[in-house]
């Protein structure tokens, strides 16, 4: 029985992978000497979601259209399941995902992959996100109201 | 009635070869990559995104590339793909109020905690035509400003209600699982999910038309755009192998919150009343056309009278599929021979009576 700290850290880490650039994972696995080993358990597969939204935002679901999405599962060496799921169609990088979520699941290898792949993904993210935050705030406005009729 | 027609093939493959080489134009003029209409045609490849009702960049920008840039042509080839993939299941509903926001304003309130920001619109452009854009260059870089926005702006009608003078959008605790037009026909009354589903598949053109109808006076209903934003919202679904819900990456998102006026009824003070639009990527005008139907949609259920093509949920929800209309409409091209020439006998026959009556009625006149 996993923990909810375990959970909340496999969530976590698999939302960074997810918006990593798949050049990036395929060179990270590069770096990791011995090639880990692992068997692919569900190939590699697009489909869809339907993506469900809420009735003036806030209310009650409706479906708002599909998305494609790429899903992959793994089993490492020592027998972890790693489960990617990737927007997209890109069916290598679905596997990267699951790569790495087996690999994470490895008390020995976690905290060097933890800073050699996952902070780094999620410190792009914030750059990427500060980036357009900053450029959305230069377009702040005041309107300034006129007074009709006088 | 169209009547299955046997050979052409030649002649059809002859016009698809010619539509290929028209498809790429002077072969002097470099070629168009999908790539570059993905990220220089950004609006028509939202466009094709929310009425294919599928998103996927690369695959909308393939599909206005085919499609020689024909947009309902390009969402009938996105409608098309989506048929060949099978379905993980749905999302968890998206939480707008968290999105990485672009652009965000109101105007209903000056003031709003976080600010108007005005993101990258065409909004106060003076519309003329920039001859710079036809030699090539790189614009300057947007300014940045020192502090950012913050990581997420909230919602402005949940911010400033608080004489719960406008009517606010509650989750039910238990939603039933919303209709889904892609696996069950319309059905009416039709419920609000699925009139929203319909909505935002619907096409741009035809809901613009009828929000302007109603802003005309077909359907009047006296709205305020309470707040449009734009921007970046995470898309999370329960994977089954997984047992917590995994975010699978963003999507770009406009949001409409239209704010109308409403007299109140025997049963509701007299309050706001809202209507709500949404596409994929950037696209406020569709937004905006379908938060003024969405609202005009609810004239029944709010105690209205249904005067306008607006309100009338069977109309509106029956005409505003572009894929099915081009269908109907466009098949009429094609070989109707068989019921033409049955029209043309009755046609003949009724001459031949009304002229032996006629002949019938002159000899009788003769006697």
């Amino acid at each position: 029985m996993k923990s909810d700290h375990d959970a909340k850290n496999r969530q976590r880490r698999l939302a960074a992978l997810a918006r990593s650039e798949r050049e990036t994972l395929e060179d990270a696995l590069d770096r990791i000497k011995p090639p880990p080993r692992y068997d692919v358990v569900k190939p590699a597969e697009t489909g869809l979601v339907m993506v469900r939204g809420r009735a003036g935002g806030s209310g009650a679901p409706f479906n708002l259209g599909e998305m494609t999405v790429t899903r992959c599962v793994v089993r490492g060496a020592d027998g972890a399941l790693g489960v990617g799921y990737v927007a997209g169609r890109d069916r290598r990088k679905a596997e990267l995902v699951a790569i790495f979520d087996a690999l994470l699941q490895d008390p020995e290898r976690v905290g060097q992959l933890e800073s050699d792949v996952i902070a780094p993904a999620e410190q792009r993210r914030r750059e990427r996100q500060d980036h357009v935050l900053a450029r959305a705030a230069a377009t702040r406005v005041d309107f300034f109201t006129v007074v009709r009729g006088e | 009635m169209y009547v299955a027609v046997k050979g052409g093939e030649r002649a059809i493959a002859n016009a698809h070869a010619w539509l290929a080489e028209e498809r790429r134009g002077d072969p002097a003029v470099p070629e168009l990559t999908v790539a570059q209409i993905r990220e220089q045609q950004r609006l028509a490849v939202d466009r094709v995104m929310t009425e294919g009702s599928l998103y996927d960049p690369d695959l909308a920008a393939l599909a206005l590339k085919q499609a020689r840039g024909d947009q309902v042509e390009a969402i009938f080839l996105l409608r098309a793909y989506r048929t060949t993939l099978t379905r993980f299941g749905a999302t968890v509903p998206l939480e707008t109020s968290r999105m990485t926001v672009r652009r965000r304003v109101s105007a209903i309130f000056k003031d709003v905690p976080g600010g108007q920001v005005l993101g990258p619109t065409f909004d106060y452009t003076h519309r003329l035509l920039d001859f710079a854009l036809a030699a090539n260059g790189e614009p300057p870089a947007a300014p940045i400003a020192e502090t950012p926005l913050a990581d997420t702006l909230p919602g402005v009608i949940d911010v400033l209600n608080r004489e719960s003078l406008i009517e606010t959008e509650v989750a039910p605790s238990e939603a039933p699982t919303p209709p889904d037009l892609t696996r069950e026909p319309l059905r009416f009354p039709a419920p609000r999910a699925m009139r929203l589903q319909n909505l935002a598949r619907g096409d741009e053109g035809f809901l613009l038309a009828l929000g302007y109808s109603t802003q005309r006076g077909y359907g009047r209903n006296h709205p305020f755009a309470g707040e449009i934003r734009f921007g970046e919202v995470t898309v999370e679904f329960e994977a089954p192998e997984l047992g917590f819900a995994v975010e699978l990456g963003d999507i770009e998102l406009t949001e409409c919150q239209m704010v109308n006026q409403f007299a109140g009824s025997k049963t509701e003070p007299p309050q706001f009343t809202r209507g709500y639009g949404t596409s994929f990527g950037h696209g406020e005008r569709k937004a905006m056309g379908m938060a003024l139907v969405d609202r005009a949609l609810r004239a029944a259920e709010l105690g209205e009278e249904v005067t306008s093509p607006a309100q009338d949920t069977e109309f509106v929800l029956y005409h505003s599929d572009n894929v099915e209309a081009q269908g109907f409409v466009q098949h009429l091209k094609l070989p109707h021979y068989v019921d033409f020439q049955s029209e043309l006998t009755v046609i003949r026959g009724m001459r031949r009576t009304a002229a032996q009556t006629r002949e019938a009625a002159l000899a009788e006149a003769a006697e």
